[in-house]
């Protein structure tokens, strides 16, 4: 019993440890890390999920947060200081992200913290914000009742991404005005928050827009055989569907519709992001459409000058939306500093909150002083057989 | 002296003494927001540990489930506090999460604890998938997967209260009749059954207590942590369990305790080297299990005041567990 329980312990640190090598892939420059201490510096904290099963969001906002700040230190800081960044890894934990939180606020004084990636994250630093207050800003964390809890305003929370019932309403007013839907059809992945937010926000939109809803059908997380219900839906008359999910299985089920003669188009959510979409469906990737932050074809020359500085510092990688919206995390950060009154966790909120036309690489927002969400534009991209055929902001 | 005075003196006094020394620090400020939470999280982990060993290091029966109870305690204490505000709520939260934890215990124990080697691995692995999976859908009362935020009830004095309180009474269990008869069942089940023991209600009894603390743990966590949601009671975190008791030592209180402390102290001293941290934390583990593979205090008892009794008569018992039964040969032989 107790050798095999040795085993057992050495297989789950092997374990462990395989799942710290993927996280630790990132280059470990931390920037500004090497500037003058004392006065002339602005701390900010970046507590990102660098180990454990959301790690490839965390490591990319983190690597994109990064960039950013070795950029504004080069073009000498911010009033004057330059930006001393503070990094943890919360290991995908949120019990982690609170005690490191709390360190962030209390030990290393830090003025605001970016991250983590994820709403779980963030929410497990929610009453820590407030009670010290300091401002807590992610870039990716999409969960509508992230920064309005119950009604009421989470005061040092931000974010600088849409939020999912957002991309649901876009999508849906997409379809009726540039593909022309009358009636959709709605296929969600149940297993997922996210899924169902867009599911809800879309059927929400489309039906006020004087559309027609014919059929909701689901699935979960993990399948890979899509033809019953595909089967189902195509007795259907639809002239469009709204699949929102994760590339793994819409890969699949893209695939497997357009298989069984399924032409109408199909519709998502920034789930879709992802080389593997791609590679999963292959040729007939053709006639999707989904809402992203950002895209990688855009020629905007803000874009354009982050893609190349990006690609000279990580090895010709193309960054992706969680790169960018690390990267615009950082610079409206940097910018709220710039702005505030004085460099403490108070007067920056403040400044957030008053935040107008900020220009980033995901696009121009405010800051909707009543909610703390950005209002910016999303971006469509479509595809047509395999490749990338549309671009174009919307709203 | 009389023996409740020696007691008292003995055991009282220094625990007295942590309680005041702390509650010292964090009123001077040196335990601040931080340590606290590193602080809260030892003394999670201590209750987690303790219960689980009790069921896999006193009783002899592995459990991979305990992330299963710690989950039922956590919503249950969640919901509960959050539907009633002060302190009734959040007692009578933690109290049903761990009388709820032991009766799913009770319920999944009972006809899994009268198969003998591994099924009870793998009967527990799935309850605490099942539970987690009930609690991703049931979104009216859970929120689902984006989780419930939490009243945050936890201070010092609950923790040392509800630590101290767990680890007493289950080290007073395992020296009651019902817990030699468990030791028993872990030494040699057919020799136990041989001269009376009802087996399967010793081990029916040590998991149902386990899970009830188990779930208690789970209500502290979320009570001092205020953010839950079902993945954080995954498959891995019984494995984190598992580890500080296998680590701290199978059958050892103390060792569990220590091992609590240990592991979240490196965790926190290596939190500085953001990318090698979780290697070096492995490795670690490793080069401790390859050292000491009994684990740190094999299943022996620290001599403090506290366990000097328990200590004096765990030798005896080490002696027996060192030549193991042909039972437990043959359940090596089916676990590879």
């Amino acid at each position: 019993m107790k050798r095999t329980l040795s085993w057992l312990v050495a297989g789950a640190l092997s374990l462990t440890a395989l799942a710290g090598c993927s996280g630790t892939t990132a280059p470990s420059s931390a920037a500004g890390g090497g500037a003058a201490a004392g006065g002339d510096t602005v701390k900010v904290g970046l507590l990102f999920e660098l180990t454990g099963n959301v790690a490839s969001y965390g490591t990319a906002e983190a690597n994109g947060a990064k960039m950013a700040a070795e950029e504004i230190n080069a073009a000498g800081g911010v009033n004057g200081k330059k930006i001393q960044l503070v990094e943890y890894d919360t290991k995908s934990d949120t019990a982690e992200t609170t005690t490191l939180a709390a360190k962030l606020m209390t030990q290393d004084k830090v003025v605001a913290i970016i991250g983590p990636a994820t709403s779980g994250g963030m929410k497990a630093q929610i009453q820590l914000s407030a009670q010290n207050k300091v401002p807590i800003v992610s870039g990716s964390a999409t969960a509508d009742d992230l920064t309005v809890t119950n009604g009421k305003l989470n005061e040092y929370v931000f974010r600088t991404c849409f939020v999912d019932s957002y991309q649901g309403t876009v999508m849906a007013k997409y379809a009726a005005s540039k593909l022309n839907a009358k009636t959709a059809v709605i296929l969600k992945d149940t297993s997922s928050d996210y899924a169902k937010g867009l599911a809800d926000a879309f059927d929400k939109q489309f039906k006020a827009g004087g559309g027609t809803v014919a059929a909701t059908e689901a699935y979960t997380a993990k399948q890979t055989d899509f033809n019953a219900v595909l089967t189902k839906l195509k007795g259907q008359q639809f002239d469009v569907m709204y699949v929102p999910g994760y590339y793994e299985e819409l890969g699949l089920i893209i695939k497997q519709a357009r298989a069984l003669g399924i032409t109408a188009p199909i519709t998502g959510g920034d789930g879709y992001e992802s080389p593997k979409l791609a590679e999963l469906a292959g040729s007939a990737l053709t006639d999707v459409y989904y809402t992203n932050h950002y895209s990688a074809t855009d020629t905007d020359p803000k874009v354009t000058a982050f893609i190349d500085a990006f690609k000279k510092k990580y090895n010709n990688a193309t960054p992706e939306a969680f790169h960018a919206l690390g990267y615009d995390t950082m610079k409206f950060v940097a910018d709220s500093i710039k702005r505030a009154k004085s460099a403490t966790g108070a007067d920056v909120k403040a400044a957030m909150t008053e935040t107008k036309g900020f220009s980033g690489v995901t696009g121009t927002f405010d800051v909707d002083p009543a909610t703390h969400n950005p209002i910016k534009q999303a971006t469509i991209i479509g595809y047509k057989d395999g490749k990338i055929s549309v671009t174009e902001k919307f709203s | 002296m009389p023996p409740i005075v020696r007691t008292l003196l003995t055991r009282g006094v220094p625990l007295l003494a942590l309680y005041l020394v702390v509650l010292g620090l964090i009123g001077a400020g040196i335990i601040d927001a931080y340590w606290m939470a590193t602080l809260a999280l030892i003394c999670v982990n201590i209750v987690l540990a303790v219960s689980l060993n009790l069921i896999t290091g006193f009783t002899g029966q592995f459990s991979l489930g305990h992330a299963g109870f710690m989950a039922i305690g956590a919503y249950a204490t969640a919901i509960i506090s959050n539907a009633v505000a002060g302190p009734a709520g959040f007692l009578g939260g933690l109290l049903a999460g761990g009388v709820l934890a032991a009766l799913v215990g009770f319920l999944i124990g009972l006809p899994t604890l009268r198969l003998r080697g591994d099924y009870l691995a793998i009967a527990t692995l799935g309850m605490a998938e099942i539970i987690r999976v009930v609690f991703v859908n049931l979104d009216s009362v859970t929120n689902g997967a984006a989780g419930l935020t939490v009243t945050q009830n936890m201070d010092w004095n609950w923790f040392f209260v509800l630590t101290v309180g767990s680890v007493i009474l289950i080290r007073n269990y395992l020296r009651s009749r019902q817990g030699r008869d468990a030791i028993a069942v872990r030494e040699d089940e057919i020799a136990a059954e041989s001269i009376g023991v009802d087996t399967t209600r010793a081990k029916v009894m040590s998991f149902t207590i386990g899970a009830f603390f188990g779930g208690l743990g789970g209500g502290m966590y979320a009570s001092y942590f205020y953010f839950i949601k079902p993945d954080l009671f995954g498959f891995l975190k019984s494995i984190d369990i598992l580890v500080i008791v296998v680590l701290g030592g199978l059958g050892s209180l103390s060792g569990s305790i220590i091992a609590a402390i240990l592991l979240a102290l490196i965790s926190t001293l290596l939190q500085g080297f953001t990318e090698i941290r979780m290697i070096l934390y492995a490795l670690l583990l490793v080069v401790i299990m390859i050292f000491r593979p009994e684990g740190l205090m094999g299943s022996r008892e620290l001599s403090l005041n506290v366990f000097s009794r328990l200590g004096r008569r765990r030798p005896a018992l080490a002696t027996a567990q060192a030549a193991p039964g042909a039972s437990e040969a043959q359940g090596k032989g089916d676990e590879r």
